[in-house]
């Protein structure tokens, strides 16, 4: 065990399965020499040479399409895309591609593909710099999405995404990058997708969230549970797939769920949370379902304003008081 | 009000910046003469151009503003007193001069990521874009925007835009729109050497093509996308070819040099005036500063900085203006020191702003 940043996590991952595997490849814009817009593939070139590391013009369509294609003909590539808004541009690639093609025909190839971005906001970034968009792609069948919000998830889930036979799409969040934690050498890092991650636990309320809305959370839980509120804190860690058996089963116990979320409200992740949840064990519910999320608008650049949009620990306290009062 | 003749030519972008000339040669009555030739391939301009002193000392006047204002803007980051992101135009300042220069009133300009240079140069108000780095409510987006969103319709300005590429399409829609109410109004197009590659760039120039719709497309070639050299992110040597593939002229100019720069647009936006539809101007330029705060600028060296510094384009149309006896020592400081109090009023403005009231975040998502 060793404790090391986010930032460093990911690089270890990519670093050990480059390494394990001479099919994996990485390519995205300013990724080589530069080492990426938030440094993930700094020291590749040198380790893996220009063939494996391979710095792209600015085309986003282009070169994730590409990428598609040589996935589906004997290579693991894995794309960075710099900011997740700029997964707009490759939607398309994403979701009439790479999410399609082994079905649509008739199963002959995989596509062991890995797309990373950078999402969430907390910069002053603005609008196209800031947005959290995983709910897009969970809507699309086909596409497994990643959302580690600690370095151990990092490292062990984009391992297990390179290994992977299908497209994933892997969000990494720029205010998690310097966050440290321990880590794990080699495959006793790889963490399996599907399998929820308890960070505390408590009987008042159940509360999911994932990404940087869990590392806020998880200060909210110390908060609460000074407080003498206890939190039964759940981070999915996959959307797709969505581990539901331990969510459900802590409803059940305490009665009360609270789903944080950075992205917009309207048909967000937490609405197909909250649904889910309803179909399986609304008979235990005290209160009804929570949702903490961003309302509904770009997310805009004035410090002010960003911060009155993207829920943080104290709304999370604050939701979460109100919600074991009701 | 006296004339100065100024003899420029584009270059050959594979021997670069240094070939471009200055000459001022005193000669009252002669005739802007231009010619075109074709030279390993390329089209280049040979023009003798004459120009009024007082639009050169308008151009350096307008420069020394961007150049201060980024200068400030970079300081106000590194302080943390304006937070985001923001990419400077140091050294870029003759292109946004220069092209702003051939407009008119009512044209429309779309901008990029690194717009402040265009906006200012436009006309728009320092005081108000200053506030809007600071994401104040007097802000030109009253603070939603920041650095890459900012726009005033009414001087055609139609906006910053943080996807690369993003712009290309609207400056289509404007000419499509100018056309389609018959108004003599054209676009013009800003956007990087790294946009150039983006799927937008080449759909839009191929819309603009066959629907012949007023654009001039200004392409700003500072060398790099982010850390990626042009080299590496084209197999052709100028951009400016492309245009040949959908069917209208491409043209290289030295972006340094602001006349070269106007000639270049005034005569595009003029083909696209009189209906004869889109030109492709690329302005070899160089970033001085970094892509944005944080930049280490391990990509280049520091002896091609130093060289491209020589070639920057503020002390070069200062020393062809003092060569030639226009602009006085004194001139310069007063001129320097009129600059700098634009940038620093526009500073005490945003400072003196307030913040846009929280409360307000969810208005305007729909008109
Ligand atoms: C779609 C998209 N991809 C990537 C980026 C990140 N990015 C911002 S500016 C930039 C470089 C743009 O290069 P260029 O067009 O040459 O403009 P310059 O920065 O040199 O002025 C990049 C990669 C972005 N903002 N949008
Ligand atoms: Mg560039």
């Amino acid at each position: 065990m060793r404790e090391i940043s986010y930032t460093d996590a990911l690089r270890e991952a990519l670093r050990e399965e480059m390494a394990r595997d001479a099919t994996v490849f990485v390519l995205g814009e300013d990724i080589a020499e530069y080492g990426g817009a938030f440094g993930v593939t700094r020291g590749l070139l040198d380790a893996y040479g220009s063939q494996r590391v391979l710095n792209t013009p600015i085309s986003e369509p282009g070169f994730t399409g590409a990428a598609i294609g040589a996935a589906l003909t004997g290579t693991r590539p894995v794309v960075e895309i710099m900011f997740m808004d700029f997964i707009g541009l490759v939607t398309d690639q994403l979701v009439n591609q790479a999410a399609k093609l082994h079905y649509v025909l008739g199963e002959q190839a995989p596509c062991p593909l890995v797309v990373r971005t950078a999402g969430g906001g907390g910069r002053c970034y603005g609008p196209t710099h800031s947005q959290t968009l995983e709910a897009w792609f969970m809507h699309v069948p086909g596409i497994k999405i990643v959302v580690p919000s600690t370095p151990a998830d990092a490292k062990g889930l984009l391992k297990t995404a390179i290994r992977d036979d299908n497209p994933v799409l892997f969000i990494e969040h720029k205010m998690l990058y310097s966050r440290r934690g321990n880590v794990l050498e080699g495959d006793a890092a790889l963490l399996p997708f599907g399998r929820a991650r308890c960070i505390t636990e408590g009987d008042d309320l159940t509360m999911i969230a994932w990404s940087w809305m869990s590392a806020e959370a998880e200060a909210a839980a110390k908060e609460l549970e000074a407080g003498g509120v206890s939190v039964d804190l759940f981070d999915p860690r996959t959307l797709a797939p969505l581990d539901m058996a331990p969510l459900e089963e802590s409803v059940r116990k305490t009665g009360r769920a609270l789903i944080v979320e950075e992205g917009c409200r309207t048909a967000g992740v937490s609405a197909e949370i909250a649904c889910r949840l309803f179909e399986c064990v609304h008979e235990y519910l005290d209160a009804p379902i929570r949702r903490l999320a961003s309302p509904d608008v770009p997310v805009p650049a004035s410090p002010v304003l960003e911060e009155a949009m993207i829920p943080d620990r104290n709304a999370i306290v604050q939701a979460a008081i109100e919600l074991v009062q009701s | 009000m006296g004339w100065t003749l100024t003899l420029c030519t584009t270059y050959d972008s594979t021997s670069v910046r240094d070939e471009t000339r200055w000459e001022n040669i005193r000669a009252p009555n002669s005739e802007s003469k231009t010619k075109e030739f074709r030279l390993q391939g390329r089209t280049c301009m040979y023009r003798k151009i004459r120009c009024a002193m007082q639009e050169l000392i308008d151009h350096y006047r307008t420069m020394l503003v961007i150049r201060f204002f980024e200068e400030e803007v970079e300081d106000l980051f590194s302080q943390g007193v304006v937070k985001g992101t923001t990419h400077p135009a140091i050294g870029q300042e003759a292109v946004a001069v220069g092209a702003c220069a051939a407009l008119r009133p009512g044209d429309y300009v779309t901008s990029t990521h690194r717009g402040h240079g265009h906006f200012l140069a436009r006309g728009g108000d320092p005081k108000r874009i200053m506030a809007e780095l600071f994401g104040k409510q007097s802000g030109y987006s009253g603070g939603r925007g920041g650095s890459q969103f900012m726009a005033d319709f009414s001087l055609g300005f139609l906006g910053g835009n943080g996807i690369t590429g993003g712009s290309i399409p609207v400056a289509t829609g404007a000419a499509l729109s100018a056309k389609l109410q018959a108004s003599e109004q054209i676009a013009l197009c800003f956007f990087g050497d790294g946009a150039a590659n983006q799927g937008t760039f080449h759909e839009s120039l191929n819309l603009v093509a066959i629907w012949k719709l007023p654009v001039v497309y200004v392409c700003e070639n500072n060398m790099y996308a982010m850390s990626m050299p042009v080299g590496d992110a084209f197999a052709v040597t100028d951009i400016a070819d492309r245009a040949a593939g959908y069917g209208f002229p491409g043209v290289v100019v030295d972006g340094n040099d602001p006349i070269a720069v106007q000639r270049a647009v005034e005569t595009a936006a003029e083909r696209a005036r009189q209906g004869e539809g889109a030109t492709l101007i690329e302005c070899k330029t160089y970033r001085l500063s970094g892509h944005s705060r944080g930049d280490q600028r391990h990509y280049r060296t520091r002896e091609e900085e130093a060289r491209a510094r020589a070639a920057d384009p503020i002390l070069r149309l200062r020393e062809m203006l003092s060569a030639d006896g226009t602009l006085s020592d004194e001139d310069d400081v007063s001129l320097k020191d009129e600059a700098r109090r634009v940038v620093s009023d526009a500073v005490t403005f945003a400072q003196e702003s307030e913040y846009p009231d929280p409360t307000t975040l969810e208005k305007g998502v729909f008109a």
